[in-house]
């Protein structure tokens, strides 16, 4: 059987000592930042791809992989507890998880919320491994036309799932696209927009770009609101077994949610967030059973339904990355610069060159996942002590740690004016209501955008029908075209809006 | 006439100055054509598509809105958290790097890292300048460890008047 073949090289490759450690700390990272409030995975991969200049390429990337999964477990953490979603894709959870924590069932929620997601994960990574060959088959079938074609897709779909107004999420993509043109030109060598500043030639750094906006912008932002002490949930934890009867509503919750994560995460754009507000609206749509507690009140499946979601979503949206080298989401945005610091060019041609990468990093997400449940489950009283960290202790050292980071990608202080440029900028975005996801994947896909329009039109000599003509590249633009229009449709509009505001 | 979502407004009209700057600015390299695309097709077809959709969102703000309350308003400006937390990064990055063209003598990671969380933790509630040594004296020593020693990064540590 090729899965197991492969698999079994993901596992040699995962198992050494080295990478087992990088995993575990990735995990531990991740759940630490899910666990605090005001920084998210997207900052923290962000300060720590310096970092891993020094790693090979396959611990780095393994690192990176953990803290993003990782972080899906922490935020859960203290959505049950404390009433705060820790990552964004948690915020469900809190409805439910916290309503079964204040009856003192905070322990079978946690266990619901862990069990859920790992198995989830597990699943998840069986469906990377199993749908990543096929699809990197088709990826080699792909010209420029048909690229940039999926590009489209991908960027559609993106904004199309992201919360906000839709047009203004466009915007932010040209935007981040634009930005991405800056530095020098591969075809002419032209040196576009540096206005005569050499560090501009080779772009804007988009590490400074990520800290600026989703690390300073967000801390000034917190910052702004008058400090609430948070409330610590303090209650014991009786125990951490859920009941019989919990098991009986929460195993098909899991497995709807796992179904629904799998497959969403796969989409452009798609990822934990989108899996884990599906699961809950699937949830809250099925009938309840006689004697079954309503949503909203502590209801056991609204945790283990979206939980599994987000953690199956987080693993699936590896695929659309791995095979085709697109990033789904800012995650996955900043996994490609990571790769592309290693030099390895993302896309098809990773799994034949470097096999060892590609299953070794699959096959360290289930590890990870392992690690995680012994992390999170019998060790949750330490993440418990570490909510107690007031945030004026916190946002200093993450300032530090951006400016750290940002500095040593290049040993050059200009990336430091350019992380506090970007700081205004992202402070901007958050007071104009923009979005600032989107701009991240324009941001990654501005350059292979363009090249891949050039060849494509160089290639049709200049004839744009090209991108419609090859049925491909045709139906991807269809599809496009199909998701807009049904977002745009005005029932569907008011929902969307609607499905934000309640649960955003 | 009014506006009825001010925040809708004032990006669009951002949207729109940085598509023109971007238009404008490909007009100075070659364009070519769609089958020879110059340096500045990409960019001069984007910004001119990101300026027209900054037009659009500022029409909306004006008939349409959100329907926020009050012409859904930018809110209060935090200057003071702004100021402080660019300006602490703006700090470390001079102590650290030193501004060669005006003489400012690089001071190291150390200065650095003390004057970066004490600006910084001026833009919290409660200030004290124990407690932010404190923070600093802790993730100075931390960062010493991880990023020195642990990743042998190459930082310049200690003043530039102490090395020599």
């Amino acid at each position: 059987m090729d899965l197991i073949h492969n698999l079994s090289i993901g596992f040699e490759a995962a198992f050494t000592f080295q990478n087992l450690i990088y995993a575990f700390i990735g995990c531990l990272l991740g759940t630490l930042i899910g666990v605090l409030p005001g920084i998210g995975p997207v900052a923290t991969i962000a300060m720590l791809l310096p970092a891993t200049y020094a790693l090979p390429p396959v611990a780095a990337l393994i690192m990176l992989a953990g803290i993003y999964y990782g972080s899906q477990y922490g935020g859960s953490t203290t959505a049950i507890l404390v009433n705060l979603p820790g990552e964004s894709s948690s915020v469900v959870t809190v409805i439910d998880g916290h309503q079964m924590a204040k009856q003192g069932r905070g322990g079978p929620a946690l266990a619901a919320a862990g069990l859920g997601s790992f198995f989830a994960g597990c699943v998840g990574t069986l469906v990377l491994a199993a749908f990543a060959p096929p699809l990197t088959e088709l990826a080699f079938k792909f010209g420029p036309a048909e690229y940039f074609s999926l590009m489209v897709l991908g960027l559609i779909g993106a904004v199309v799932l992201a919360s906000g107004s839709l047009l203004k999420a466009i915007c932010m993509i040209m935007l981040g696209l634009l930005l991405g043109l800056v530095g020098t030109d591969v075809n002419s060598g032209v040196a576009r927009y540096s206005f005569d500043i050499p560090e501009l030639t080779d772009g804007i750094s988009f590490i400074a770009i990520a800290m600026g906006i989703f690390g300073y912008g967000e801390i000034i932002a917190n910052l702004s609101q008058s400090e609430e002490e948070r409330q610590v949930f303090t209650a014991e934890l009786h125990g951490l077994m859920p009941t019989k009867e919990d098991f009986k509503n929460m195993v098909p919750a899991v497995l709807r949610g796992t179904a629904l994560g799998c497959s969403l995460g796969i989409l452009p754009g798609g990822g934990s967030l989108l899996s884990a507000f599906a699961s809950y609206t699937l949830e809250k749509k099925l009938r309840l059973k006689p004697g079954e507690i309503p949503f909203g009140k502590g209801n056991i499946r609204g945790v283990a339904g979206p939980e599994s979601a987000n953690n199956a979503g987080a693993q699936t949206s590896f695929i659309p990355l791995l095979t085709l080298g697109i990033p789904g989401n800012p995650v996955m945005a900043l996994m490609v610069g990571a790769m592309t610091i290693h030099n390895i060019q993302p896309g098809p041609q990773v799994m034949t060159s470097n096999p060892e990468l590609f299953w070794g990093l699959i096959a360290s997400m289930w590890i990870g996942n392992l690690m995680l449940i012994i992390l999170n489950l019998p060790l949750i009283g330490i993440w418990i002590k570490l909510l107690s960290i007031p945030y004026r202790w916190l946002f200093p050292a993450i300032v530090l740690f951006c400016a750290i980071g940002v500095y040593s990608t290049n040993n050059n202080t200009f990336d430091v004016w350019m992380v506090g440029f970007f700081g205004i900028v992202g402070y901007a975005f958050l007071k104009l209501g923009c979005e600032p996801a989107p701009l991240l994947l324009g941001l990654i896909l501005g350059p292979m955008m363009e090249e891949n329009l050039r060849r494509a039109l160089l290639l049709s000599r200049g004839d744009w029908s090209v991108l419609v003509t090859r049925p491909i590249s045709a139906g991807l633009l269809v599809a496009a075209a199909i998701l807009l229009t049904i977002v745009l449709l005005p029932a569907v509009k008011s929902k969307r809006e609607e499905a934000f505001v309640e649960e955003g | 006439m009014k506006i009825k979502s001010q925040k809708d407004f004032l990006s669009g009209l951002m949207f729109t100055c940085v598509g023109l700057a971007f238009a404008l600015g490909a007009t100075n390299y070659t364009i070519g054509s769609g089958a020879r695309m110059g340096p500045g097709y990409f960019p001069l077809l984007l910004g001119t598509m990101l300026a027209i959709g900054g037009g659009v969102v500022m029409l909306g703000a004006l008939t349409a809105g959100s329907g926020a309350p009050g012409g859904d308003p930018v809110g209060r400006i935090a200057w003071k958290p702004l100021a402080l937390i660019i300006g602490s990064n703006l700090v470390f990055g001079v102590l650290l790097g030193g501004l060669p063209s005006i003489g400012v003598p690089a001071m190291g990671l150390l200065v650095a890292i003390y004057a970066l969380v004490v600006v910084s933790s001026l833009a919290g509630t409660r200030f004290s300048l124990k407690s932010a040594l404190i923070l600093g004296t802790i993730l100075a020593i931390g960062s010493y460890l991880t990023f020195i020693i642990g990743l042998s990064l190459q930082f310049q540590v200690w003043p530039t008047f102490i090395t020599g």
